[in-house]
């Protein structure tokens, strides 16, 4: 059971860093196939619109990590 | 060309992941072989191995049943939380907002651990643990990546390959040099493969919402660019603006 355990926590860390980030990216990733997929927005304009959002959020995260440890 | 860069990606991304976790892990089998014996180092990381297996085999057949676009929907959306975490702490480190990960230190601190429990009478059995946890925390994420990697495309065996090839050079240059693995550039290689493995996750993930990328499997190289050069101007950046930074491309 521990082992299982271990495995999982290990799973879920390998995701889940900041867990700012990870979130952010979730949201992204189901607003862009909600768009996609219920208000027809063209499936290449989705894919340009998550490597957009994905790279604004990385630059959130590691801007609100520099300006934490500059404090 | 076009049936080669998913290919050599695929292998590339592999490699370059697992040697990072390869090296994490012979760090503390080391330490344990060195230290106290190599019995107990051995058989952890057996055990783990083992149970490694069993989880590849448990899990691995159920993935052939998962519809293909959902597959690389599912998998690239994991891929992006995994490459952008890799991503975030590579630029983090580049510019020296957090430490460097040291492999003489993790084999000093594991060692003076093992040193402490050296009287204890379930000491060999404790060895065997921290061997046998090593082996599988850093498997666990060698096994999500070669199933990562190479499910979405059909290109399991070619990811198994360089996972395969990056265990053979960890454990040959390891047997040679007998010493914690110090010198491998293990932030430029998490860079790369945080790279990596995002722009996997934006593919796939694209092609998961049925995107039609131009170029085909040409396009992952050009987001792989996009993201490349969008990262290497945060790092930049961030230089410039944090007092903390660290000078040079930090290994």
């Amino acid at each position: 059971m521990n082992v299982i355990r271990l495995v999982a926590r290990e799973f879920f860390g390998m995701f889940v860093d900041d867990g700012n980030l990870a979130l952010l990216a979730l949201v992204l990733v189901a607003a862009v196939t909600a768009a996609v997929k219920l208000l027809a927005l063209p499936p290449l304009v989705g894919g340009a619109l998550l490597l957009v959002g994905c790279l604004a959020i990385l630059l959130q995260s590691v801007r609100r990590a520099a300006r934490a440890s500059s404090r | 060309m076009q049936t080669l860069t998913p290919i050599l990606s695929t292998v590339t991304a592999a490699f370059l992941a697992s040697l990072v976790e390869v090296v994490e892990a012979f760090t503390i089998v080391l330490a344990v072989g060195v230290t106290r014996s190599w019995r107990p180092a051995l058989t952890g990381a057996a055990l783990a191995l083992a149970v490694l297996a069993a989880l590849v085999l448990a899990f691995g057949p159920l993935l052939a049943l998962v519809p293909i676009t959902t597959l690389q929907f599912a998998v690239g959306a994991l891929l992006i939380l995994f490459g952008m975490r890799w991503l975030r702490k590579a630029i983090l480190r580049s510019v020296g907002v957090i430490a460097l990960h040291d492999e003489e230190a993790a084999f000093a601190k594991e060692t003076a651990a093992l040193h402490r429990q050296a009287g204890d009478r379930r000491a060999d059995y404790l060895a065997g643990l921290a061997s046998f946890k090593a082996v599988l925390l850093e498997g666990v994420e060698v096994v999500f990546i070669v199933i990562a990697v190479g499910a979405a495309h059909g290109q399991t065996l070619y990811a198994s390959m360089g996972a395969l090839a990056a265990f053979i050079l960890v454990m040959l240059v390891g047997l040679a040099v007998h010493r914690p693995l110090a010198r491998v550039p293990e932030n430029a290689l998490k860079f790369v493969v945080g790279l990596m493995l995002t722009s996997f996750g934006i593919f796939w993930t694209g092609e998961g919402i049925g995107a039609d990328w131009p170029g085909a499997d040409l396009a992952l190289l050009a987001i792989f660019a996009i993201v490349a050069l969008a990262s290497f101007a945060m790092v930049r950046w961030l230089r410039g603006t944090n007092p903390t930074a660290a000078g040079g491309l930090a290994r």
